[in-house]
């Protein structure tokens, strides 16, 4: 009898199981996200020194329009407005493109297409940045000198290669929340005498809105955090741009040149280490703004 | 069964890794060098480390680049044994040259380049400085067509930047808020692809894409650099801290042996240390050597 | 207009666009391969790289390129696929799961030269890796995590709620239901998105430069024991890969063959891509065949 209630009560196997699945889980969670807590802190400490130790103020860092590090001018303004347009001109032009392919793979041309189409588009994320940045100087850069005049550097050159650069990822991750919209409102909204397009811009559209935000927001990010090829192309003058053929700087050009050349804990490393924080703050910021927008269109 | 076959195979990996670990154990202790710094000195000394690897199989040296700034605070850190750079310590800011002991491996000269369809080869010490400062921005004022000058200048901070403007620009001067560029690579696809641009890049890097300026009609040449008739030139260094292990400094003395700077410097296009006549301090002042 | 009238008029603006824009890719695709390959030959690929002279080849840089994929896709898809695992099945949707889920969009946002230097920091001078493969792993790891979390949990969440159902309702745990049913539903997505992710490793450079070092010391390939300094499978020796290799040559490369062997190399490394996306492609089929049999 003793013996029976023993066995009954004692934890069953699959309950073991779970206790195990379950901590691996966590555990692995917790690893990721200590992991992302130890790099904000890291980049925190690293991004205030200039504003601790140096005497530089923040507002004079955010505001400045001079940015010469061995003068001790420190005015991160200029790469802050390229940083800024350049992604943002790249993610509006690469957004309906990349929506315009998804849909014409998945609701329009046959399965076989997809499939022939898929590791190709994966075969382009994989293309090294420098490529893209090689093939922007000898090939976009040269062409848009020739159209607008000018020396060809500057935003716009950065938009095209960044554009070009981020549409697979964009495309390969809308496609996916394309796939991942059930069937049934596909045959539903036909079953109501709904045409192919009414079908895709009332039904598929909304309903994959979310997944088509997450892949607008990775392509930004990995725009605005492209440094080898941007730095190639954009001209690397850190003045505020006048016009979309103004040779200029982003962030991550200036903190990618600067930082083999400063010396850890001196006012000028500590100055880049400050526009990687402002690169993290503004992706952040941004990256908020897009959740907190998908929400309310959902209500 | 599957189970037995499973665990049969596991075993064996974790005895072949003890054993492995344990044979590695067993293997007579490695020197290690670690060379970070200077990525324009990394080809010539990745080149001498393949040939000392050879005479001293039992040293294992590593070159990394990360720019010579990186290379400095690591070797003042004591992270690495040597820091190379193109730059003085004491003219990189936060670096303490007192800790560290400078060995010149190398001299490297610098040269003036536009694109090879402008037409220009010459320019006077004069032309240069006035372009640089953004006095002149076409190439008009300087004889050459009608065509605006796009400068390119090299890194903040960078070696190649500190000498050129030791050279040309006068004392308190800035140059031209331009378009910055830390790799001599990317500065001369630049120039080759642009009409106009103007720059600056090591002798080493120097080919047919671009054409070369004389400056006041001194043609850039090695011998010219050696009695300092070309004035644009400037040292690569390794520091080390002040005691360097033994390792590092055999390494270090045998690249800075007449065979290495004869065979391998000078193949690289850089300048043999023991060919020169003159030489020169952090402040750019120059003297015969004794 | 009638709806039908605006849906042929839409499908042939859709089509027609999207046509453009693929003809744009696929043109910059052949270009980069017209441009490499008549420089990749045997020697090419089996020689070591040369440091001022031409005819340099790129066998070490290929070798630690797929070393490198495979090292940080060991790190990074069992971690991506607990919290994937985590997020779709444990996680209640409270605000802490949203502050998890934002965490790790914000690891995507991290530019790939402050991953490199944070990994250079940490990894290579305070763990005492030095340059290793074994940094850049885990470097290319925080690069990775996203990624590869997001595309796991979308392929688990996509397995329709009925078959956990199923599962729980024969008296399964969750856990048996997830790594029995859901897992085995869900591998073409995660193999899809581990493939995309491997995509971005082999292609990434930035955070290299810093982790795994831009040389290769000389390494014996005949030396199997993961120990020995000189091994070539020593998870502890510093490695050039491809992608770095690329850019190396082109920024401060000194032999007069760079612009070839870049090119080369990028339209190798392409190839490679091609090759390990459909090997993985292949063996996913088979082990899906193997689970649901």
């Amino acid at each position: 009898m003793e013996d029976l209630k023993k066995r009954l009560t004692q934890p069953s196997i699959e309950s073991k199981q779970e206790w195990f699945g379950k901590l691996i889980s966590y555990l692995a969670m917790i690893l990721i996200g200590g992991l992302v807590g130890i790099i904000l802190i890291f980049l925190t400490l690293k991004g205030i020194a200039l504003f601790k130790d140096n005497g530089v103020g923040v507002w004079h860092f955010l505001s400045g329009t001079d940015w010469q590090p061995s003068h001790h001018h420190y005015g991160a303004l200029p790469m802050i407005v390229t940083s800024f347009s350049v992604t943002v001109l790249s993610g509006i032009i690469a957004l309906p493109l990349a929506l315009i392919v998804a849909i014409a793979i998945t609701e329009m041309l046959p399965e076989r297409v997809y499939q022939y189409l898929q590791p190709l588009i994966e075969l382009l994320v994989g293309i090294p940045s420098v490529v893209y940045g090689y093939l922007g100087l000898t090939i976009i850069v040269p062409y848009l000198r020739q159209v607008f005049g000018g020396t060809g550097f500057g935003i716009l050159a950065a938009t095209c290669v960044l554009f070009l650069m981020i549409l697979p990822t964009m495309t390969s991750m809308t496609i996916d929340s394309f796939r991942a919209v059930p069937q049934k409102y596909r045959q539903a909204s036909i079953g109501l005498g709904a045409t192919r397009w009414q079908t895709i811009s009332r039904v598929i559209i909304p309903s994959a809105k979310n997944g088509v935000l997450t892949a607008m927001v990775f392509g930004m990010a990995r725009a605005f955090g492209e440094a080898l090829a941007v730095q190639m192309v954009i001209g690397n003058t850190t003045v505020i741009p006048k016009g979309l053929m103004e040779s200029s700087a982003t962030l991550t050009s200036v903190l990618t040149t600067g930082i083999g050349n400063t010396v850890m804990g001196t006012a000028s490393n500590n100055a880049l280490w400050s526009l990687a924080l402002i690169l993290l703050v503004m992706s952040l910021a941004f990256n908020l703004l897009m959740r907190l927008s998908s929400k309310k269109g959902a209500r | 069964m599957k189970r037995i076959i499973t665990m049969a195979v596991i075993a064996v990996i974790i005895v072949s890794l003890g054993v492995g670990f344990a044979a590695a154990k067993k293997q007579p202790p490695r020197e290690k060098v670690t060379i970070v710094g200077s990525t324009a000195l990394q080809p010539l000394s990745e080149a001498v480390v393949k040939n000392y690897q050879k005479l001293e199989p039992q040293t294992s040296i590593t070159v990394q680049g990360g720019g010579s700034g990186t290379g400095l605070s690591q070797v003042q850190a004591g992270a690495v044994n040597v820091g190379s750079s193109d730059v003085f310590a004491d003219q990189q800011d936060g670096i303490d040259e007192k800790k560290l002991t400078d060995h010149i491996v190398a001299v490297s000269g610098i040269v003036p380049i536009v694109n090879s369809r402008l037409g220009v080869d010459n320019l006077s010490l004069k032309q240069l400085r006035q372009i640089y400062t953004g006095e002149v921005t076409n190439w008009k004022q300087v004889g050459g067509p009608n065509l605006p000058i796009t400068v390119i200048n090299r890194a903040t901070g960078s070696g190649t930047r500190v000498a050129f403007e030791q050279v040309v620009l006068k004392n308190g001067e800035h140059s031209v808020n331009a378009q910055e560029q830390d790799s001599n690579g990317t500065v001369k696809e630049i120039v080759r692809n642009t009409p106009g641009a103007i720059s600056y890049i090591s002798f080493a890097y120097l080919n047919k894409s671009v054409q070369p300026l004389k400056v006041d009609g001194v043609t850039p040449t090695a011998k010219n650099i050696t009695t300092n008739k070309w004035q644009l030139w400037s040292y690569e260094h390794m520091y080390t801290q002040k005691k360097p292990t033994k390792a590092t400094q055999e390494f270090i003395n045998y690249m800075q042996t007449k065979e290495v700077q004869q065979k391998l410097v000078e193949k690289a296009n850089y300048i043999n240390i023991h060919d020169m006549k003159v030489q020169r301090t952090v402040n750019g002042k120059t003297s015969v050597k004794e | 207009m009638r709806p039908e009238r605006v849906d042929r008029l839409a499908t042939v603006i859709v089509l027609s666009l999207a046509g453009i824009v693929g003809m744009v890719v696929f043109s910059l695709l052949i270009y980069i391969l017209a441009m490499g390959i008549p420089h990749i030959n045997w020697h090419f690929l089996t020689a070591e790289a040369e440091s001022f002279s031409a005819g340099g080849g790129i066998r070490d840089q290929l070798f630690n390129s797929l070393y490198l994929v495979v090292l940080t896709l060991i790190v990074s898809v069992p971690l991506a696929l607990c919290a994937a695992i985590y997020l779709s099945e444990y996680a209640p949707a409270n605000r802490w799961t949203q502050g998890l889920r934002l965490a790790i969009e914000v690891l995507s946002s991290l530019p790939s030269v402050v991953v490199g230097l944070f990994g250079y920091l940490v990894f290579v001078l305070q763990f005492g890796f030095d340059f290793s493969l074994l940094a850049g792993a885990l470097a290319l790891t925080i690069l990775n995590l996203p990624i590869l979390t997001r595309s796991c949990e979308d392929a688990l969440r996509q397995v329709p709620y009925l078959q956990r159902q199923a599962g729980l309702g024969l008296g399964m745990s969750k856990w048996r239901v997830t790594t029995k049913i859901v897992l085995p539903a869900a591998l073409p997505g995660i193999i899809t998105g581990t493939i995309l992710s491997a995509g971005r490793i082999f292609g990434e450079a930035a955070a290299l430069i810093y982790t795994a070092g831009q040389s290769s010391p000389a390494i014996n390939y005949a030396d199997w024991n993961p120990f020995s300094p000189t091994s070539f499978l020593n998870p502890l020796r510093p490695a050039e890969t491809l992608a770095v290799h690329i850019w190396k040559v082109n920024s401060e490369g000194l032999v007069p063959d760079a612009r070839a062997v870049s090119n080369g190399s990028a339209a190798v490394l392409i190839i490679t891509i091609l090759l390990f996306n459909l090997i993985a492609r292949y063996a996913g089929h088979r082990i899906k065949q193997h689970l649901t049999k």
